[in-house]
């Protein structure tokens, strides 16, 4: 779909309380866009709870209901029975929440809606920390970038959220970036029309999180999936494909570029770079992307 | 507006939640129509969703909102949005 067919309405309101330059905003209005205004949003704990505003305004246009970090998942459960009792088939529950609340905290009450096939959308955006509540690393964070609590880097590499999510067998599931709009826009125009749990993550590099320039958002987004540090892909009923650069990547029809055109850019790798390079672990974030690709050829790479 | 009887705390929809924006601002986009080729990529990537778009696709800047972010002036291919500097406010 071409930017000009997106619907103009907008369903996210100005004067909200994001930041400068965030990602969550643009994929909050893309994502709205697509769903219409009868949606219904259950939000945990996340940025969006801020970006709500105060009491007694709202900047949403459509219900949102908010619930406790854990409990996105269960909350939207609940909403998509109550409507389902009182026969309201045209309203879209969807739950939308940061990856704290996907990957950590929320992913029991996740997987026990998957499990319990609930009609409703997911959406994660992976703001890869807990930036709400002030840069504090999450199973999202990648290898040997900086929080407020991994200090010298974190030591882990972070986990595949998708590809637990694969294993629910639900009848869709998509990761997808805010850098790619007409991708996110069909996406969730996609998961809208399937019945059953859907699941989609995005792709939001935050501002002030990452420690990059406030006008760089989307272009950061763009580079992840670049260098192949996020990946573009969509499972309907098992069948699984890779989109757009993804695709090529996948394909060996493009080359990859280096993570280190990803990283030097952000000041939560800057440690990486200053007082001196440091090959080693440059090194090993390089080869666990490889790995990476290797694997998914493998597993999801046409044989 | 409807209002619901409903014993627990709701929150109205309204523009302008937070004030008006505007005033966090250090860095102002300008457009120049006449280099617009209307392609509307500041319109969708804009986070404030502070770029109107008009029924002929032209767009333009909503100051009293614009944040200031300059992902706009970033991603237009032609350059026709460029940042300045904002002129200290009188007092």
């Amino acid at each position: 779909m071409a930017l000009k067919d997106f619907p103009v309405d907008e369903c996210l309101l100005q004067g909200n309380a994001s930041c400068p330059g965030c990602p969550a905003t643009v994929g909050l209005r893309m994502v709205l866009k697509a769903l219409g205004k009868k949606t219904f949003l259950v939000v945990p704990a996340c940025c969006t709870a801020v970006i709500e505003s105060l009491y007694p305004h709202t900047s949403f246009d459509v219900p949102v209901m908010n619930i406790a970090f854990e409990a996105a998942a269960a909350g939207a459960s609940g909403v998509e029975a109550a409507l389902r009792q009182q026969g309201r088939s045209d309203i879209t529950v969807a739950a939308w929440a940061g990856d704290g609340g996907t990957y950590d905290i929320g992913l029991q009450a996740l997987s026990g809606a998957l499990e319990r096939g609930t009609n409703f959308i997911y959406i994660c955006y992976n703001n890869q920390i807990y930036s709400n509540t002030g840069i504090q690393r999450s199973g999202a964070t990648p290898y040997a970038a900086w929080t407020t609590t991994t200090v010298s880097g974190k030591t882990e590499f972070r986990k595949e959220m998708g590809e637990i999510v694969l294993a629910h067998h639900i009848p869709y599931v998509a990761q997808t970036c805010i850098s790619y709009p007409e991708d996110l826009y069909g996406k969730i125009q996609k998961a809208k029309s399937i019945k059953g749990p859907k699941y989609i993550e995005i792709l939001a590099p935050c501002p002030p999180g990452w420690r990059f320039s406030m006008d760089k958002t989307i272009e950061m987004g763009r580079l992840a999936v670049d260098t192949g540090a996020w990946s573009l892909w969509e499972c309907e009923n098992d069948v699984m494909t890779f989109n757009g650069k993804s695709k090529l990547l996948l394909e060996k029809k493009v080359a990859r570029k280096p993570i280190e055109d990803w990283i030097k850019y952000q000041g939560r790798f800057s440690h990486l770079f200053k007082p001196e390079r440091d090959e080693e672990r440059l090194k090993a974030i390089e080869e666990h992307t490889d790995h990476l690709w290797e694997r998914y050829r493998k597993c999801y790479g046409k044989i | 507006m409807k209002k619901y009887p409903v014993e627990t705390s709701l929150s109205y929809p309204k523009k302008g939640a937070m004030g008006k924006t505007g005033s966090w601002r250090v860095f102002k986009p300008i457009l120049d129509k006449k280099k617009c080729v209307k392609c509307l990529r500041c319109w969708i990537f804009c986070p404030e969703g502070s770029i109107h778009r008009e029924k002929d696709d032209s767009v333009s800047i909503d100051y009293d909102f614009c944040k200031g972010c300059g992902v706009c002036a970033n991603e237009c291919n032609v350059k026709a949005i460029i940042m300045e500097r904002e002129e200290a406010k009188k007092k």
